[in-house]
């Protein structure tokens, strides 16, 4: 999945099959067009990705064009939350507090290695994908990725927001996990997601 | 000669000279001159002396190193101020004992020692705590009991501090914890997820006493039945 033209934005579809009033879509037009281009990002930074985060927001790659230039450090103002590095396990509860303090709509950039996957730290302490708490929109690869690949996962981001109907409830669910467990995936996808692969299977034990 | 003295010139005394090593042999430069005074303040409780790359390693009596460590840091002669690090080793021969490191620093006399106990397997990793001593000793034996489970006889606050206090998985860096933990990621994931982050600061921690009229009703609720992590 890439980016599509830029000039597919600039129509409306309308299907009077859909059910959908013209000023409904166009409405829906409008809002995403807006949301789109104001994502407020709320970073959360634990490691080596930050830096390029930041370098993102600085003026080279300047990440204001694209009207992300406000950092929301509060939760309660922003739209996006960008989790830039690996997540241990004692954070687990504090990434999914931040992240249900957000308002809706948000969404959700896993940047990097360790956050989509716990990357080299297949270890004891370090999540395996933070898509085991949260419900992430956006992956974006590389160890750690280069500014222009967080731009890129940011214009994803916009052309889903760009794509979203408001008459489609399902976009604006909110998570609700599990109230024993607090998970919100079922545990069997959860190991699935954190078997070991490649050859750190060869690490399991440490020989005693 | 009094510490600022020393301090200024760099030398503790006029027959000592104090230098900065060029190239240190593996094992043969001069030891630290505490060992042997070590050695006659305290006989048998030193048991061993080695000096590798020029660094002195002092194996002492696990009953005697409170008293061995006070002495060092007290004595005019010694003066070691310095708590660099406390940390533990423990080999993969399961017959080897854990060793226990102190990493003391003399900064008046430029003098580094380091301090080793050896704790036997099979019997309770115990030794006595230097917080007494040393202030800065307060996280670092934290850490060492998080991970490797040495318990610090006289700690204040012995708890983890790394990992979240009800970890129940054990402690990862001893040899017969597995690398990716004991429990399946889900289970571990749960248990991540049941704690609470908050329940260990009190009001006074937070600085919220004043404001406590306009917190949430819940967490109101929660701080005036005094809740902490529960363990």
């Amino acid at each position: 999945m890439g980016l599509s033209a830029p000039a597919e934005h600039s129509t409306v579809e309308y299907a009077p099959e859909s059910q959908e009033g013209w000023v409904a879509t166009r409405l829906d037009f409008l809002v995403n067009w807006a949301r789109a281009n104001s994502l407020w990002p709320m970073p959360f930074g634990t490691a080596c990705c930050a830096i390029e985060f930041m370098a993102t927001a600085a003026s080279d790659f300047d990440l204001a064009r694209f009207g992300m230039e406000r950092m929301s450090f509060s939760p309660r103002q922003a739209d996006v939350l960008i989790c830039a590095g690996r997540v241990p396990f004692k954070l687990a509860p504090i990434l999914r507090r931040i992240w249900q303090q957000m308002p809706q709509p948000k969404w959700c950039i896993s940047m990097g290695a360790c956050a989509s996957s716990g990357g080299m730290f297949d270890n004891y302490a370090v999540v395996q994908g933070i898509d085991t708490i949260i419900p992430v929109d956006v992956y974006v690869p590389g160890c750690p990725p280069r500014p222009e690949a967080l731009i890129y996962g940011i214009r994803m981001l916009q052309e889903k927001v760009k794509n979203e109907r408001a008459a489609d409830k399902g976009t604006r669910d909110e998570m609700e996990p599990d109230p024993t467990s607090q998970l919100y995936i079922p545990p069997s996808v959860i190991d699935e997601l954190g078997e070991p692969f490649g050859n750190s299977v060869n690490q399991t034990r440490s020989g005693l | 000669m009094n510490r600022f003295e020393i301090l200024r010139t760099g030398r503790a005394g006029s027959n000592e000279q104090v230098a900065t090593p060029g190239a240190v042999s593996h094992r043969d430069a001069p030891p630290n001159p505490s060992a042997a005074a070590l050695s006659d303040k305290f006989g048998s409780a030193i048991q061993r002396r080695e000096v590798i790359w020029g660094e002195t390693i002092v194996y002492v009596d696990p009953a005697k190193v409170h008293d061995i460590i006070r002495w060092l840091h007290d004595d005019p002669s010694q003066q070691y101020d310095f708590l660099s690090d406390v940390t533990a080793v423990e080999y993969r021969d399961a017959e080897v004992p854990i060793e226990v490191v102190w990493h003391l620093r003399s900064l008046p006399y430029r003098r580094f020692l380091r301090v080793k106990v050896q704790l036997p397997k099979g019997q309770p990793l115990e030794v006595a705590s230097v917080y007494d001593i040393y202030r800065a000793a307060d996280w670092l034996e934290r850490e060492c009991y998080d991970m490797f489970g040495i318990r610090f006889r006289g700690h204040p606050d012995l708890r983890r501090i790394l990992m979240w206090e009800q970890y129940k998985e054990g402690f990862p860096l001893r040899k017969d914890f597995p690398l990716r933990g004991r429990f399946s990621r889900s289970e571990q994931l749960r248990q991540s997820l049941a704690q609470n982050p908050e329940a260990r600061y009190s009001m006074e921690e937070l600085s919220i006493a004043d404001a406590y009229a306009e917190l949430p009703e819940d967490m109101r609720k929660r701080l005036s039945l005094g809740e902490r992590t529960g363990e």
